[in-house]
Parts: C-alpha cells; structure tokens; sequence
C-alpha cells in the first residue's frame, strides 16, 4: 500500500523490539470476542489510476456551474478565483500544518491569521474579529449564544429575512440550550415589523442585510431600537463581496456581525467547506467563540504573534468554556485573506460594482417580461422575482432543457410557506452577457 | 582552470574568527523577515484585473458605502512571495514527523487534493436542482456506508463541520431521544481524562458534567462508573482509545452499565485510528460517535481545519439524526433536507448547518478509503499501533512510561518523572525538539499525569524515519540528565522566532494591525 512505508521485515524487527510475536497481542485489551478475524465488506484497496476513475465517474453525473448559465446564490455564490489562491493554500506549509500550538515553528499561519482578523474587522466595520468559525451559519448560532452571555437574557428575536438555514440553525441550537427564539415569519414583502418583537427580556436581534431575499436592510433603527432595549444588533451578511458597495454593519451600530466569508477565495462545493467571519466590539471580545491571534515579541523582542485569550476556550475552561469549538476554518480562512488581498480595496470596490451592475441589468431585462414581478426595492447581487408559474418548477425545467441554472426557488428553502412563485437570482461577475440573455430569454420562454 | 582565477570553490575561512549570527536585515538566509500586508500594501494597487464598470443604475438604496474600508492590495508577484515566504515559518507533515498525541498527523495525500478540485465536486452549488447533483449525493451516500461499515453502526449523520461539531451532533440526538422517552437525565458522565470539548459540549445544550475519576492505571474503572450512576445520568461520554492511548479494558461492562441505567455511550473518535478494521466501536456498545476525517482520514488539518465530523449513530439513535441525511432509496441517494420530506421513524431534531456539510472533506476521505481498502485500512491501523509501541519499546529505559501496565494503541503517554531535578520542564523538552528539527509532541495533556508528553508517530513514518527521532530523544534525555540546562531553556534557538511572550499577549490583547501614529 503506497502510503505505508513499513515493510514486512520492518514489522517483524519492530514487533521483536517490543518482545511480541503479533501485533494482535498490542490489542490485547480488546475483549476477545471482539476483535475482528477478518476484514469488513468493503472493497480493497486501489492504484491511483483506479480511484481516478471511480471518483470521476461520480463527478461526472453533476452539472458544473462552469457548464452552464448559472444564477444560483442564497448564501453559496460563484466568483473567480485567482489562480494563485489555489496554488498558495495548497504550499505543504499551510496545508500540511496543525493548530498554531507551538508558535515558533508556526509563524507563518499564526501572522496569516493575524493579517485575516484585521481585513475582517476593517471590512465589517467592527473593531475585532477571531481567526474564523466553521461558516456563516454556525457563526450565527454562536453570536446568538454570546448575545446571551453578554445581556444574561435568554430570546433571540429572528428576523424573517434572515436566510431560512442560519435559522435553523439558530432554533436547534437554542432549542437544545433550552433558550428562546422568536423568528418571524418570511419577510417576502420587505415590512415586517421587527421592531415591535424586542422587549426587556431580548438579548439579540439578528437581521441579514443584504437579506435573503436580496433587500439591502437599514440597520441603524434596528440597532438604536435593540440598544434602546438593552439588547445587541447581530448582523449578518451571506454575500462578503457586497462589501465593497455597500455601508458595513459596523458603520451602522451592529454589535456582532457575522458572514459567511466563501464568496472570497473559496469554491462552491456542493456547500463546504467554508469559513465563518466573526467581529464584535472590543469590549465584548472575553465573550467571543473561538481562536484569538494576538501580536507579541519573543525572547529577543521581535514581533511575532500568538494564540490568545484561551482562558475562554474548552482545552482550559472545560464546561465553562464560551464555546465547544476547537478548530477553525483555517485553510479556507487562508484562502479568503489571499483572494482579498490579491483584490485590495481597488479590487473589492470595482468587483462590488460589476456584480451590483450585472445583477441591475438582469432585474430590469426580468422585470420587463410579462407576468414577472421584481419584489425588491434595493438589492446587491440578488434579488426575488414573483413568476407566473411554479418557480422550482421552472428551474427543474431549465436544468433539464437548456443546461441554465436560473436561481434558487424559495421554496427549497421555505418547502410550506406558500412562496412556491419566488425565485431568487443572483448575478456574479462570472456570468456573461450571453449567459445573462440567455437566461432572460428562456424564462420569457417558459412561462 | 577557470576556478582556479575565478571564485573560490572550498571555504578559506577556517583560521578566522566566526562572525556573530546576526545580519542586517534580521533575515537568516533561507528564513526572511516579512513585514504585514497592511505595512507593504497600497489602497490603489490591485493584484486581479477586472473590467471597468460602466456605471450608471444604483439599486443600492441609502446604502452606498461611503468610507474607505482600508484593505491593502498587492500585485500577484508581490503576494505571492508574502504568503510563500510566510509558508516557510511553518512547520507540516510534508516536511517532517509530527508526532502530535491525539491529533493523527498522518501523511495527506495528494491523491486527495486532485479528486476534491474535479469540477464536479468543486464547482457544483449545494441549491442546485437535486436532479443535477446525483454524484455528490453519491459521494455523501459512500462515505457514509463506509463509515457505517467500518464502525458496525446504523446511521450516519454527514452535516456536523468539526469534531466538536460532531460531539454536538451526537449528544443533541441523545437529549432528543432521551425528551422523546419522556425521560429527565440531565447529568453527562465525563472522565477525567477526557478532552476539553467533552465536558463543553455536553454543558452547551444544557447537560451537567459529572466527573468519573481516572484509575491510577490510566483506564476507567466499570466499577466507578457505576457509583457516579443515578436515576439522573442520561449518558456517558467515553473516548476508546482513551486520551492515555489505552484501550479501555471494561468497555464493554461501562457500556452495559449506562444501558441498564436507560442512558446512551457517547464515544469520542479522536483515536479511531488505532482500531478500524480491528474492533467495531458497535461491538462494545457505542450509541453515537464522531469521526474525525481529518485524522483517521487524511483529509489536511490545514494549519487548523476545516475539518469534518462525520457522526455514526445506533439502531436507537439513527431516526434522530438532524437534516439534511440521505436516504438510500431503490439503491439511490435521496437528500432529505426538510421536515416536510421525512418519513414514518425519521424525527430529527434540527440543523447543524446551512447546506450538506463538508463535502470538501468527504471527496478527500473517499479518495484516501478507496486507496486503501478494507486490507489497508487494517494494515494503517496496525502500523500506527505497532509504531507507537515500537517508540515506547526503545524510549522506556530513559523516559518514564505514564502507565507501563497496558500495551498502547497508537499513541504513548509519558510523564515527566524522568526529568525530576534536571530544572528542565516538559514545555523546555519540547522547545529543545524543536532545534533537532521536529515538531514537539502533545504537552500537557492529557491532565491526568504531570508533565504529559503525549507522542503519535502514526503509520506514515518508515522505520528509519522512527530510529532517527528516537535517537534524537534519547540524545536530549541524556543531555537534560547530564545538567545541559540551557539547551532546553534558550529553546528554540534556531527557528524563526525564540520563544514568545503569550502572557503579554493576553494581557493587553492586541488583535489586529492599526496603523502607526503620526509622527506629533
């Protein structure tokens, strides 16, 4: 087996070094009866050329975004990324590497990280930020959790425009904390009435903007309204790229904000792996979830930089840790920070654009057609389109006929709302105007 | 004769006196000082040419930002020696032995990387029409049947993103079932010996801990267990291998016992590694555990996740795995991702996540399971052990075993007896590795002995490979008995950075770069 260098000879020297005859006298504390004298019904092993095959085979039965028109968002987009991203996440050095525990052999993660925090604090418009969580919608569960600690108040009011997955999310994990959550029914129409849901006993308020339905949602009232209250504002952001257009949540009184960073740096992957961004005030920063990398100096008084703050974490803390979480996204979160480096601010700002500009032409090509109604007032890369026939319906339809992927229906992710004519479309710098007159005109076509 | 008038080609230098190791620039060849992005970085430069835009339409409402966001850019050759330069201040498997206890830092195919980025699996999105995504449901279907194969379980749950994700996952679908029998056990039992996440998971979703004392031989006792037993105890969190590298030898009373109590075994899988193929954790009476693919697996713990945390689940548990799951119908996957699509015996409790999970992480794991086979699986299991035993087998003369009264599975636990009146602590021992060119073993832990150093070789290494670090540590045994103190407590000498100040770090946090003070 080519990943095992030891050899039959090795094994024998190295069993009679230890002074046994097998390696099943090694599992002698296994009760008899259960150690296995025979292999499990699972094939045996293989030659790279044959797993190729196999996992190929697999591969090929998908319909790649790249194949197709493809306008499909709700929280996973499809950008470009560079290739240098690609080819830097995968140097030995970062891939191959562990958890930073031993910081003199592992500055070049550790000052990474360090660089990460402060791209997505300046981003966020927030004044710290951690080295990543899982993804964006665990990051969400744990802001709420934090919310908690912070406010020693136990309901979270959920908007209804919040991505219908971070709900979830949310619910399950509160629910299992035996914690309260009031999430308000889908925000189709852009009106619900979020502010008359807090009252004394709300720890947080957790609105997406631009939310699920692509409405870019002022936060400022929201924030005054929760503060007012003496809860906290989590916002949350699914699309980082809308950033570069529009006022961060930072700049409008969040308390905590969280994104699902994938849209840098990362591909699609049927859905992971991703990587969460965290920030917060300062002054919350002992209540935050996971890893901290702080700057310092060693013996010699040179910079160089350090996992921090781990009082708060499980490996000291136990069960009065801030969270369970041990790891974090740590290559995905490398790869975000190379793309958005490779951008810079001139980069992010003027992709910002041509996603904003991308998006405008297909709602107004859409909303033009007969039947077709664009809900939103305001939106970044997304938006919702009321059709006149059943939505995933249609995007079954066009998969099969015409290989376009025209968006998410609403209903995969809201299944009993009844919103079965909504589709979301998003619109990336990687379609092209084909690609974007191509879609038009097949749905002209189809309903 | 050209070197014979050109530059010289052997050093001439012998007879003068070595020059300090310091330079200039504080770089030491190979090793070059890099400044942050935000210090060599400009607003205006941009390392990705993208088309102007044309301007005009704005439907961004009010919300146009209007401050600078203050995110440095750097043209491609610039970040790509930033971040190659960087990568050299890192030590990785591919470089080295890193013999990490508890963490599995086996060898990380390549195989795995190249199968991942095959645009079926890379470039599909997770709200495609199911329709059009029939071989990653494949993939999700595969890895589980393995995982449930090789584990002798029931039911696997794919979404969990972690180990600790998956420890949620686990113990949320035994609080389910425990509300779902209408049954009041608040109390987890949790060892001593157990690793941190254990006791944080269970109190997260509201369980209390209850301690279960280690016996001095490093093993659970079925005897203790049962006396931390009450009406009140829903479940018991075990890992098998434990955290000392044991096979804990009652497992299967311990299970028996918290069954008869009508409470579930939660089983930790860090240490799967030493036993697939060997012993199925449903043969000793395992009711949920996770699966760490980025040990046991291979898939890379790049420099700290993402990982993947898989959990297999018993006959009693599996109808309360959370959505989404595939449900294997006719043959074929189906994705199950909403209540409304459950079935009669399918109650899950919830999401974990948005989406499927880490299909990233199940492209590399199937790669690195089919590579090896039902037999290679096996063979890794047992080289991993049988290394492990080989480095106590030639250190134990000199080091001091936790606890010589049991084999060890893949990993072996040392104390720091060995080093008593030596002034040289276990972190010093470890710093001091760090010069020999390895990467230190797991300190500290488990906290059960003093002065853990916890080593698992795992089964990539050769055994020239293993005879060099064992030489290496029985070279630094003796130097610390023989009073060369200071070698161990200047360490590291020779990495990139000597020792750093973590409690200056902690002190006053600094948690990212501001820029620099205008001159008054």
């Amino acid at each position: 087996m080519r990943y095992l260098p030891l050899t039959p000879s090795d094994r024998a020297e190295m069993l009679a070094r230890i002074g046994v005859d097998t390696v099943d006298a090694l599992y002698a504390d296994v009760p008899a009866d259960e150690l296995l004298d025979h292999l499990l019904d699972l094939p045996k092993a293989k030659g790279e050329m044959e797993v190729e095959r196999i996992m190929s085979r697999m591969a090929g039965k998908n319909l790649t975004a790249s194949a197709a028109p493809f306008f499909c968002g709700a929280g996973a987009y499809k950008h470009h990324v560079p290739a240098t991203v690609d080819h830097l996440i995968q140097r030995s050095e970062f891939l191959t590497s562990y958890t930073p525990y031993q910081p003199e052999i592992t500055q070049g993660t550790l000052q990474v990280l360090f660089e990460f925090q402060t791209q997505v604090a300046n981003l966020t418009g927030m004044e710290v930020a951690n080295a990543s969580m899982y993804d964006g919608s665990t990051g969400a569960g744990e802001a709420v959790l934090m919310a908690h600690r912070i406010t020693r108040r136990r309901k979270a009011v959920v908007s209804g425009g919040l991505h219908p997955h971070y709900a979830e999310v949310i619910a399950t994990l509160s629910g299992m904390a035996s914690d309260e959550v009031s999430r308000l029914a889908p925000n189709v129409g852009g009106d619900e009435d979020l502010l008359a849901a807090i009252d004394a006993t709300t720890s947080c308020v957790v609105v997406q903007s631009p939310d699920v339905f692509g409405r870019i949602v002022d936060l400022k009232p929201i924030a005054d309204a929760a503060h007012a209250a003496g809860a906290l504002l989590v916002a949350v952001v699914t699309e980082v790229v809308s950033l570069g257009a529009i006022e961060p949540p930072g700049a409008q009184g969040a308390d905590i904000v969280v994104c699902e960073g994938q849209s840098l740096g990362n591909p699609l992957g049927f859905g992971g792996p991703y990587v969460g961004l965290f920030a917060a005030r300062s002054k919350h920063v002992r209540q935050m979830p996971g890893r901290l990398c702080g700057e310092t100096v060693d013996a010699e008084g040179k910079r160089g930089f350090v996992l921090t703050l781990s009082t708060r974490e499980q490996h000291i803390r136990r069960e009065k840790a801030t969270s369970n979480i041990c790891t974090n996204a740590g290559l995905c979160a490398l790869a975000f920070s190379i793309h958005l480096t490779l951008l810079g601010e001139a980069g992010l700002t003027r992709l910002a654009a041509l996603n904003h500009e991308a998006a405008c032409e297909v709602a107004d090509a859409l909303g033009n057609l007969p039947g077709v109604e664009v809900l939103n007032d305001t939106f970044f890369n997304e938006f919702t389109v009321k059709l006149p026939v059943n939505a995933a319906a249609l995007v079954e339809k066009l998969a099969k006929d015409e290989g376009i992927l025209a968006g998410v229906p609403v209903s995969r992710l809201l299944p009993e709302a009844g919103l079965d004519d909504l589709l979301l479309v998003a619109v990336t710098e990687c379609s092209t105007a084909d690609d974007r007159a191509a879609l038009v005109a097949a749905i002209s076509e189809a309903i | 004769m050209l070197n014979d008038k050109g530059r010289p080609t052997r050093p001439e230098t012998a007879d003068e006196t070595p020059m300090a190791a310091s330079t200039f620039t504080g770089n030491r060849a190979l090793d070059v000082e890099e400044a942050l992005i935000f210090e060599i970085g400009r607003a205006d430069v941009t390392g990705v040419d993208l088309p102007a835009p044309k301007g005009g339409a704005s439907r961004l409402g009010a919300h146009a930002r209007t401050t600078p966001i203050a995110l440095p850019g750097l043209a491609e050759p610039e970040a790509v020696r930033h971040y190659v330069r960087l990568s050299r201040k890192n030590y990785s498997i591919d470089a080295g032995l890193y013999p990490l206890g508890s963490c599995t830092m086996k060898h990380n195919p390549r195989l795995n990387e190249k199968m991942a980025r095959l645009p079926g699996f890379a470039d599909v999105h997770p709200l495609q029409p199911v329709g059009t995504v029939a071989g990653a449901l494949d993939v999700v279907a595969e890895v589980g049947r393995w995982l449930c194969e090789l584990t002798g379980m029931t039911a696997c749950a794919m979404s969990p993103k972690a180990g600790a994700h998956g420890e949620l996952a686990g113990m949320m679908a035994i609080k389910a079932a425990l509300a779902a029998r209408g049954l009041d056990k608040p109390v987890v039992l949790v060892p001593e010996s157990a690793h941190g996440t254990n006791p944080a998971t269970a109190a997260l979703i509201g369980f209390e801990v209850r301690a279960v004392p280690a016996r001095p031989d490093g093993t659970v006792a079925a005897a203790d267990v049962k006396a931390a037993i009450d009406d009140r105890v829903g479940a018991l969190m075990l890992t098998n291998p434990n955290t000392c590298g044991l096979f804990e030898p009652e497992i299967a009373e311990i299970a028996a016992a918290i069954h008869a109590a009508g409470g579930y075994f939660y089983a930790d899988g860090a240490n799967f590694n030493a036993i697939v193929g060997k012993v199925r954790p449903a043969d000793f009476g395992v009711d949920a555990m996770h699966i760490n693919l980025h040990k046991t697996f291979s898939t890379p713990h790049g420099g700290g996740g993402p990982g993947a945390g898989p959990v297999v689940l018993s006959e009693r548990l599996a109808a309360f795995a959370p959505l989404p799951f595939v449900r294997i119908e006719g043959g074929r996957p189906v994705l199950v991702e909403d209540v409304s699509q459950t079935r009669a015996g399918e109650t899950p409790y919830g999401r974990l996540t948005a989406f499927h999970g880490q299909m990233g992480m199940f492209t590399r794991a199937l790669s690195y399971m089919l590579s090896h086979g039902a037999d290679g699986l096996r063979q890794a299991s047992e080289d991993a052990v049988l290394s492990a035993n080989y480095v106590r087998a030639a250190l134990a003369d000199l080091m001091t075993v936790a606890f010589p009264d049991h084999p060890s599975m893949h990993e072996v636990l040392f104390d720091d007896r060995f080093l008593e009146g030596t002034g040289v602590t276990t972190l010093d021992f470890a710093k001091a590795m760090i010069d020999e060119g390895y990467h230190p073993m797991t300190m500290y832990f488990p906290l059960v002995v003093h002065g853990a150093m916890l080593i698992e070789p795992t089964e990539s290494e050769s055994k020239a490979s293993l005879d060099l670090f064992v030489a290496t540590l029985r070279g630094l045994v003796l130097a610390a008995q023989a009073g060369d103190t200071a070698r161990f407590t200047q360490a590291p000498r020779f990495a990139p950075r000597r020792r750093l100040d973590e409690t200056r770090a902690a002190r006053a946090p600094k948690l990212k770069w501001e820029p620099p003070k205008a001159a008054e």
